[in-house]
């Protein structure tokens, strides 16, 4: 039973953490909910057809399908962040309240909240197919006891009461500061996203560069201990990267960062000139 | 088109992106070792594998519950439903020894020898 609740639990935080983040980014934007319970409905729908299908995927493009769509979600998740934060740059003062009349935060909010939905979509079709499969096998192989199942849904609850918690958390913080802090998260999430789509493209066979290894730090941090998986999660910790991921990595802070100091400068401009 | 379509247009050139960069993967001769995964048992406990070449490592799942084949060390991972059987392309590797494990059976191990 304990088995159980430790993997349920370690699969919905990995995804329940990123969702937590976003849902604290975008706290103040008008409609919202109504988008992140779709993005929740789709990214658990497509759980269920990747699980669902999971030998077709793994066999297609000569048996790297799986590699090429997590590297094709994770890329898609990692391009609304960017945009994410671009516009947060422009607009989270907006939001935050100190300008209260401006009224394009609001106006371009809903499109806001789609790249969100999609965003929280990709992190539960990325973590939750292995979730999907493990339940799924527990309850259909009619071998494993009660006690196994009610494990694993307690696993589940305990994984979201953490992500809720966590949220509520980051939400209480202070909204002059919660943007910068969101902001900070999510450029070293869609960081580490990005890197985990390189080493994917990398195993397919789609980059065939920089495959050295930077370094080994699997002896002071492990990659799949607590601590390990929780900062994979949060900023993409991996004890071994390759020279690929690590150049990818900086690259995405590189232009997060470029980006927004650039959309934080045009609306000051626009400001001036209005 | 609206205005709300602009993530949307983005997420599928990405998607295209992606899926084409791939499709030219070459057609596969490759050598294919074959493991088993039974509820908690990795079988053989020392898989070889040839270093320095393609081959596919086709893992079956012969027991009940589902399984994942995970190496940190090589960075792949696998979840496989009881009864179902799934493969890893493996493009090249250099000769050393890699740990492997279960995901879902903590308790089971396995050494990966590519020479």
């Amino acid at each position: 039973m304990i088995g159980a609740f430790i993997i349920a639990f370690r699969e919905v935080i990995e995804a329940g953490l990123i969702i937590s983040i976003v849902l604290a980014a975008t706290r103040g934007i008008p409609g919202r909910m109504r988008w992140v319970l779709l993005g929740v409905a789709g990214g658990l729908v497509g759980a269920g057809l990747v699980a669902l299908f999971a030998e077709t995927i793994s066999d297609a493009f000569e048996g790297s399908g799986q590699d090429i769509l997590n590297a094709a979600v994770l890329i898609v998740a990692v391009l609304l962040l960017i945009w994410h934060n671009t516009w947060m740059s422009k607009h989270g003062k907006e939001l935050a309240g100190e300008l209260r009349a401006a009224g394009e935060a609001v106006r371009s909010g809903e499109r806001e909240a789609a790249a969100l939905s999609i965003v929280v979509g990709a992190a539960i079709l990325r973590e939750g197919a292995e979730l999907v499969l493990f339940l799924y096998g527990l309850v259909a192989s009619g071998t494993s006891g009660a006690d196994i199942q009610f494990g694993a849904f307690a696993g589940i609850g305990a994984g979201i009461l953490l992500s809720a918690v966590t949220y509520f958390g980051l939400a209480s913080i202070p909204s002059r500061y919660v943007f910068s802090i969101t902001s900070a998260l999510i450029i070293f999430l869609a960081a580490g996203l990005a890197s985990q789509a390189a080493q994917f493209l990398a195993n397919a066979g789609v980059v065939d560069v920089l495959g050295q290894t930077l370094w080994n730090s699997s002896g002071v941090i492990a990659e799949n201990s607590w601590p390990g998986r929780v900062l994979h999660a949060l900023v993409g910790y991996t004890d071994r990267p390759t020279a690929l991921q690590g150049l990818v990595y900086v690259g995405t802070i590189a232009v997060m960062v470029g980006l927004m100091q650039w959309s934080a400068a045009d609306k000051r401009r626009s400001v001036r000139t209005a | 088109m609206s205005r709300s379509s602009r993530p949307f247009r983005l997420a599928a050139a990405a998607l295209l992106a992606a899926s084409w960069g791939a499709a030219s993967a070459r057609a596969d001769d490759m050598p294919v070792i074959k493991v088993e995964m039974r509820d908690g048992v990795i079988l053989p406990a020392t898989i070889e594998v040839p270093a320095n070449t393609r081959f596919k490592l086709e893992i079956s799942n012969t027991g009940q519950s589902p399984v994942e084949f995970e190496s940190t060390e090589l960075k792949r991972e696998k979840a496989l439903a009881g009864g179902s059987t799934s493969a890893i392309v493996f493009r090249t590797l250099d000769p050393g020894t890699y740990q492997v494990f279960d995901d879902f059976h903590p308790e089971a191990k396995a050494t990966l020898v590519a020479k």
